[in-house]
């Protein structure tokens, strides 16, 4: 069995980055339950897309020290979901900080030095900056794409399998940025 | 060929492939996307409806006109729909009629949790319940069946967990069923006394041949496995149970109500122990109890919130000594990272209007739609908030008990969808028994919270046709109210003005802060804003807005994300430091 998350704040795109995951996975030939709570997504909480394939799959959702990948769109979102990483599974981490209201009232604190924390830990850490490499791509806003480029490192799937995937997803005309976006994060190390 | 669909893609599917003709909803999470997806097929009419009540009344009129006709709601929708609920299970149907109730265990976006498998019950109609998208569909197909096969309104229960995953679907054909002529029947639509006592002996005779059914349906069947232990369960819990206990037998229930009650005692009697597993309330183990079996259930499952595969797993692995699951990674500094509430959006029109509410320290009678979120800190704006509607009869009771002073500082807060659906009845008992009650129609063009749908206020179709838009000024007038005002919510001196205006008048009155939800306005979208932080004082002022731009840093604000330039916080900024971000330097 394979699981996975996909933590982020409403609005950064992943949802799609959830869709395109789906797509390879399909594409692979394997079972697969995709479980995504979007009621709050266009309103800045806290959302997740959580996905497990294999041979025949059960439960939608992820347990707690289960995911072998937390892929984090924002480093906050990180930590809260650092409890359903299985020992020694992977976080991706995205180097962008996005103050949850309680910090903007001044009401709490947001936690400082986050990927320390995380490396604490039983995880393997990477952080990534997906901003810069999105711009480097010169797409800023794709950083959904580098993101899920950085995933595609840590799954079996082949890169023609994602650029398919990727390509099925959006418009045509954001297609090459997409595709230049995806191909720098999975190049990241 | 199989396809990944969500439980609500599917309930829609099978909609369709059953012939389906009429779809009729109100809007609510988690069962908007049925009708979005209903409304795709050529074949069907699909329509929001103003309310749960009217729309199952529509789906029992296509019902009584001989066409299968869907209705999906919340769980809280059926409250409202439970008048014509409990008469169309006498009245029975023509053509096949299937209420979806999508309940929301965990509350993800609800304001209670109630399990509507009772509603099923006290109903005494047939209750199915899917596991995932591919029995969605195929219930859905069965729940017709049924209901025309026993004269009955079915029940579709769905929960968030099996509403909003994708799981893989084997698509089927639509089967096309010509209309019958139309009979007239008024024995058995026509619900005076004389006519009902016979429809309700119907049902009791329905109920048991229903029961009968139970123990033979494929809907229900056990997968046996080791005999040491059993567990009935069913819907979403099933999967948590086949995850985390792949040796135990099953005995799944997709008819949860009513219950085989030889199959479960016989089941019962072939296993060591036996549990049941079920999300929410003790629904089936009630049932086990009251047959004398020796069940555990909510001994060692929560009566609160969603079910999970870990709590499914600890609770069993407590009673059989087997090993849980291995500890997962966590902080060494093991703080809760802060909370990330939902917050009123970039440029949203209900954040000034909060403000100002925050700043007079009004006493506020909420609603519920996305204003509800005017509730957290730092609006803090909100006092009460009960069920759609309830704003406005909350303050009428309020001033009848606290008298007219306690009125001039009270206002009842609702949304454009929100007082169609149930706020006019409530304006006009406001009118009717003489109060002063100052009324906020918060006219944001849509039905924000759940994903923007269109309503009579907006005059769009769910087809998005356009037809006639609801006036809202001259409905408020026609049923007495003389004090009706429209005032842009972004206006925040206006809107103060107008407020203390109002709550004086010694009668009714009405507010309509009217501008478009900044999502759905692509016109409005300004160049950004910045601060200047040589004129920032520091004094936090805007901070008060809870906007998710705003942010302090070096005891100055800052302004970062996507600010949409509706420039509520350079109108609260005393020193004027917040100017387009032009002026300011540069972009952030
Ligand atoms: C009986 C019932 N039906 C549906 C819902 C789901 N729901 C919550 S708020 C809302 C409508 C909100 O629209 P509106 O009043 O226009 O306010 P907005 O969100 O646009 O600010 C709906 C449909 C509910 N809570 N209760």
């Amino acid at each position: 069995m394979n699981n996975i998350l996909i933590a982020g704040v409403g609005g950064q795109g992943t949802i799609l980055a959830g869709r395109i995951l789906a797509a390879v996975i399909l594409e692979a030939g394997y079972d697969l339950k995709v479980s995504e709570l979007h009621g709050m997504a266009q309103r800045g909480g806290s959302v997740v897309t959580q996905a497990r394939w294999g041979e025949r799959v059960f439960s939608p959702i992820v347990a707690r020290g289960e995911a072998d990948v937390i892929l984090a769109f924002e480093k906050l979102e990180a930590l809260r979901w650092l409890p359903w990483l299985r020992p020694g599974g992977q976080m991706l981490v995205n180097d962008q900080r996005i103050d949850p209201m309680p910090v903007v009232t001044g009401a709490a604190a947001y936690p400082e030095d986050i990927p320390a924390l995380l490396m604490a830990a039983d995880a393997a850490v990477t952080v990534c900056d997906g901003y810069a490499l999105a711009r480097r791509s010169g797409s800023p806003k794709a950083v959904n794409m580098v993101l899920l480029g950085l995933l595609s490192r840590h799954l079996e799937f082949p890169a023609a399998a994602w650029e398919d995937a990727i390509r099925q997803a959006g418009p045509e005309k954001y297609l090459p940025a997409n595709l230049a976006a995806f191909r720098l994060g999975s190049a990241e190390q | 060929m199989k396809q990944l669909m969500t439980g609500n893609e599917a309930v829609a599917r099978g909609a369709w492939e059953a012939g389906v003709r009429v779809v009729s909803a109100y809007p609510g999470t988690p069962s908007t996307e049925i009708t979005e997806n209903a409304a795709r097929y050529a074949e069907i009419y699909a329509e929001w409806s103003p309310n749960e009540k009217v729309a199952l009344e529509v789906g029992i009129g296509a019902s009584v006109a001989g066409g299968r006709a869907l209705t999906a709601m919340k769980h809280v929708g059926v409250n409202v729909a439970a008048d014509p609920l409990f008469t169309v299970a006498y009245t029975g149907v023509t053509g096949g009629l299937v209420l979806v109730s999508a309940d929301d265990p965990g509350m993800h976006s609800s304001q209670n949790e109630q399990d509507n498998r009772h509603f099923g019950r006290a109903a005494k109609i047939p209750v199915l319940e899917p596991s995932d998208s591919q029995e969605a569909k195929d219930f859905t197909v069965a729940a017709f069946s049924l209901s025309e096969e026993y004269d009955t309104p079915v029940m579709l229960r769905i929960t968030t967990r099996v509403a909003h995953s994708r799981s893989l679907v084997e698509l089927g054909p639509r089967s096309e069923r010509p209309l019958p002529p139309y009979v007239k029947d008024a024995r058995k639509y026509v619900m005076i006394p004389a006519y009902a006592r016979p429809r309700h002996a119907a049902v009791e005779a329905r109920l048991t041949a229903l029961r009968e059914l139970a123990e033979t349906t494929p809907l229900n069947r056990v997968e046996w496995g080791d005999k040491s232990v059993g567990i009935v369960t069913g819907g979403i819990a099933y999967q948590y149970v086949k995850e985390t206990q792949p040796g135990a037998s099953v005995l799944k229930l997709g008819l949860a109500f009513p219950l085989p009650r030889r199959k479960i005692t016989e089941f019962a009697h072939s296993v060591e122990r036996l549990y049941v597993a079920e999300e929410l309330e003790d629904f089936w183990e009630g049932y086990l109890r009251a047959w004398g079996l020796p069940v555990r259930g909510k001994e060692i499952f929560p009566w609160t919130g969603e079910l999970q595969p870990e709590t499914v797993a600890s609770a069993l692995a407590a009673e059989t000594d087997r090993p849980s699951s291995p500890p997962a990674p966590r902080p060494a500094a093991a703080a809760d990272p802060p909370a990330r509430p939902p917050v009123l959006c970039p440029g949203c029109p209900h954040r000034g209007l909060f403000y100002v509410l925050s700043k007079m320290r009004l006493t506020v009678a909420g609603d519920i739609g996305c204003y509800t979120l005017g509730c957290l800190e730092p609006l803090n704006a909100l006092d009460t908030t009960i069920c759609m509607g309830a704003s406005i009869g909350a303050a009428i009771g309020m001033e009848k008990t606290r008298g007219p002073e306690f009125a001039q500082k009270l206002v009842a807060v609702i949304g454009d969808s929100t007082f169609i659906h149930s706020g006019i009845t409530g304006l006009i008992d406001a009118v009717y028994n003489k109060t002063q009650t100052t009324l906020l129609i918060l006219d944001n063009r849509t039905t924000g919270m759940t994903g923007h749908q269109d309503n009579p206020v907006t005059g769009r179709t769910l087809q998005g046709e356009k037809y006639r838009e609801i006036d809202l000024t001259q409905l408020c007038r026609a049923v007495g109210v003389d004090r009706v005002t429209t005032v842009d919510p972004f206006d925040l001196k206006l809107m103060e003005q107008t407020l203390r205006a109002e709550l004086a008048a010694a009668e009714p009155s009405v507010i309509i802060a009217r501008r478009k939800c900044a999502l759905i306005d692509r016109e409005a979208a300004r160049p950004p804003l910045a601060v200047d932080r040589d004129k920032c004082t520091g004094c936090f002022r805007c901070m008060r807005l809870g906007c998710p731009c705003l942010s302090r840093q070096e005891k100055k604000a800052v302004i970062a994300g996507q600010c949409v330039g509706c420039g509520l916080c350079s109108q609260v900024c005393v020193p004027g430091a917040i100017v387009s971000a032009g002026e300011a330097g540069e972009t952030l």
